[in-house]
């Protein structure tokens, strides 16, 4: 199978910004074991992926599930070992980190999952929730800890602080959760935040407000944001790069504006189609959506991974050999054999 | 069923279902009206918690133990259902004439039955037919929703979350009933799926003329099958009317706020929130229900708007009274 070098984003050029974290054709393979017969193959969940994120930069994962985004993202926070590839964040190896290394590392990286009711433990106070995270760092002064959990919590608008510090997360709101859940990502001032499906699980008012609060803190920090999300209408108000997920692959990166007006991938085509703005003219027409369903990752297709579904397919070339990443404009990379 | 020329397939007139807890009586469903037309789509739309599984229920008589009021009228063809006996409801209402696709339908076929046999079993049971020709109506069934015929002898784990919801979307069809009630369809559902799974409602909707009551908090998606749009906040209805009049311009403020918290991917503006949150379904105010959240409220506001006609729309706000 031909295996092709990744290397990164050739965009860091353009962007002046320094490096916060670098991605370096990374591979997350799962052992599947077979009863009694040891390694039965693996699950390929991250295979070959390359990014830079700059300081204060935010960018967009968008994928659908099964893709490997959340495997991605857990590698990124040092829960899973690359088996190739660094992930390198302030010239320091993670990927290589021992625990004290991590520890220091987790000190300066937020994680905000989907699902905030599951995230929170369900017997602690919020002020018992964000005390934590300060314990662990050593913050030792209570008076300060107490002081950081009220400015957080005024920072992510649970105001009056009062009302909210006793609570127990089954008498939060969704919203509200999930706000407790970004506090406590906040609370030891990171400066990375990686956001997995952030605000899939809330309702359309609310999804919107979440949003919104994310924002306005990532710029007023100027922190470096991953945004992963299925969701493509709500990228644009976030980031300023996006990169299209499919079958443990980036497929398409590049600006948003770009990719949005003028998507390349076939894959990244097909995500833009079946995204429904409200129009009542959308009832009288069909769908071009593309033929089955998402590789398996255990034994991927070979060639482009996409072929199988693509409409634009070469023969000879797509079903054979994958495609490298090609750079058709300055900042914009695309895996398919069309832009060779 | 068949319908007749001057009979609304569906007539939902004050609808209530109300439900009996230790700290109240949650008003679920509290005083609905609607009508649909043969061969047409409604979408029901709302936060969640508003009352919209309970109005699927209300309609198809799928009641929990805890039921503290359940009246009002729903005409089928011009019967009146909530005047029939369990039983008659049961065997002439229920997948003949209205069939539900459950929430979570494609986590809930049973995982020890070939779905081959679970979309054939309705048939059997409510159209009183053989097995084998069971069998035939879940092949046509099969080719309506876009599953491979040879599917038919799997289990639902060998399918797809996609593929296992084409099968309940089967399973609604089999019994040819006039009316489907789908209940959150694709929520849980990745993008080209949903995608995929609107393609084929439509195309049931264009080939057989079923219509669909579809019940969703996505606004965008929904206007994929609707004809008729009903807002739903606090266990009501507070607007309904034409999906080419609601897109472009809703009337009441919340439906307005509704539509502009959708993030849009081909438009500029930006998405803005509601402020506050849905009230609990338990002693709810005599005022507009939406006035505690409403930029608009105005001394009239305190008391319960009635439902308002307006250019063939209706709109339960005082502003347009
Ligand atoms: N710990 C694990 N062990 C084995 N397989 C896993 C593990 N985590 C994820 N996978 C598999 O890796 C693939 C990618 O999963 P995931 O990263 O969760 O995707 P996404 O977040 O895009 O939905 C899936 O096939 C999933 O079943
Ligand atoms: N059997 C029941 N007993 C008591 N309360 C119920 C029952 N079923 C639903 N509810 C409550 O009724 C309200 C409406 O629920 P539901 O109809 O499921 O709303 P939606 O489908 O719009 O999310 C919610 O507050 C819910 O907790
Ligand atoms: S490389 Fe070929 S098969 Fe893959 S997306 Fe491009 S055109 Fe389609
Ligand atoms: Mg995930
Ligand atoms: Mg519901």
């Amino acid at each position: 199978m031909a295996e092709t070098q990744v290397v990164a984003s050739k965009s860091s050029s353009e962007d002046t910004r320094k490096v916060l974290l670098s991605i370096q054709n990374v591979r997350v393979w799962f052992e599947l074991r077979r009863f009694g017969f040891g390694i039965a193959g693996y699950v390929r969940a991250v295979d070959g992926v390359a990014f830079d994120l700059h300081e204060g930069e935010a960018i967009a994962v968008v994928g659908e599930s099964g893709c490997g985004k959340s495997s991605l993202m857990r590698t990124i926070l040092g829960l899973h070992r690359p088996r190739e590839g660094q992930v390198v964040f302030e010239d320091k190896v993670i990927s290589e980190m021992g625990r004290e290394g991590l520890k220091w590392y987790r000190m300066h990286v937020g994680y905000i999952q989907q699902d905030p009711y599951g995230a929170l433990p369900p017997f602690m106070s919020v002020q018992r929730i964000l005390e934590e995270p300060l314990i662990t760092a050593g913050v030792h002064n209570k008076k300060e800890r107490e002081e950081r959990v009220r400015k957080v919590l005024t920072e992510v608008k649970m105001t009056p602080v009062e009302d909210f510090l006793h609570k127990f997360p089954h008498m939060l709101s969704g919203g509200q959760q999930q706000r407790t859940v970004i506090a406590r990502a906040m609370i030891r001032n990171p400066r990375l935040i990686v956001a997995d499906e952030p605000v899939s699980m809330l309702d359309a008012s609310v999804r919107v407000e979440i949003l919104k609060l994310l924002r306005s803190l990532q710029a007023s920090h100027n922190l470096s944001f991953i945004y992963i999300t299925h969701d493509l209408s709500t990228v644009k108000y976030f980031s300023e790069r996006i990169f299209v997920m499919y079958a443990g692959q980036l497929v398409e990166k590049g600006p948003i504006g770009k990719i949005l007006k003028n998507p390349l991938h076939p894959y990244t085509h097909a995500l833009i189609a079946a995204t429904s703005d409200p129009d009542a003219r959308n009832a009288e027409t069909y769908k071009e959506v593309p033929p089955g369903e998402p590789p398996s990752l255990v034994k991927p297709p070979a060639g482009c991974r996409f072929h199988p579904r693509c409409s634009r397919i070469i023969k000879g070339t797509c079903d054979v050999e994958e495609p490298p990443e090609f750079q058709p404009e300055p900042g914009h990379q695309v895996k398919c054999w069309l832009y060779k | 069923m068949v319908s007749s020329a001057n009979h609304k397939l569906l007539r939902v007139e004050n609808l209530v279902l109300h439900f009996r807890t230790t700290v109240g009586t949650v008003q679920a469903v509290d005083g609905i009206d609607f009508e649909l037309d043969s061969n047409r789509a409604v979408v029901i739309l709302g936060e969640s918690g508003c009352g919209k599984t309970s109005l699927a229920k209300a309609i198809l008589r799928l009641l929990p133990r805890n039921v503290e009021k359940y009246t009002g009228k729903v005409y089928l063809n011009g019967v009146d259902i909530m005047a029939l006996n369990d039983e008659e409801f049961r065997q002439n209402i229920r997948w003949v004439g209205i069939s539900l696709v459950p929430q979570a339908a494609m986590n809930s076929l049973n995982p020890v039955i070939r779905v081959g046999d679970q979309v054939a079993e309705p048939a059997i049971v409510h159209l009183g037919i053989k097995k084998a020709e069971a069998w035939n109506l879940a092949k046509q069934m099969f080719q309506h929703v876009g599953v491979p015929e040879d599917f038919l002898y799997r289990y639902p784990f060998e399918l797809s979350g996609g593929m296992r919801q084409r099968v309940a979307i089967a399973m609604a069809l089999v019994t040819s009933p006039s009316l489907i009630v789908l209940d959150e369809p694709t929520s849980a559902l990745d993008l080209l799926t949903q995608a995929n799974i609107f393609n084929v409602l439509k195309r049931i909707k264009k080939e057989l003329g079923t219509s669909f009551i579809l019940i969703t908090h996505d606004i965008a998606t929904s206007s994929e099958l609707a004809d008729e749009v009903a807002i739903m906040y606090a266990g009501q209805i507070v607007e309904v009317g034409h999906a080419k009049d609601f897109f472009p311009k809703p009337l009441h403020p919340y439906a307005e706020m509704l539509m502009a918290s959708v993030p849009r991917l081909r438009q500029d503006q930006d998405p803005e929130f509601i402020v506050g949150q849905p009230p609990s379904l338990i002693n709810l105010p005599t005022s507009c229900r939406f006035a505690p959240r409403c930029p608009k409220r105005f001394s009239k506001c305190d008391q319960d708007p009635p439902m308002i006609e307006k250019d063939g729309r209706k709109v339960k706000c005082w502003l347009y009274a």
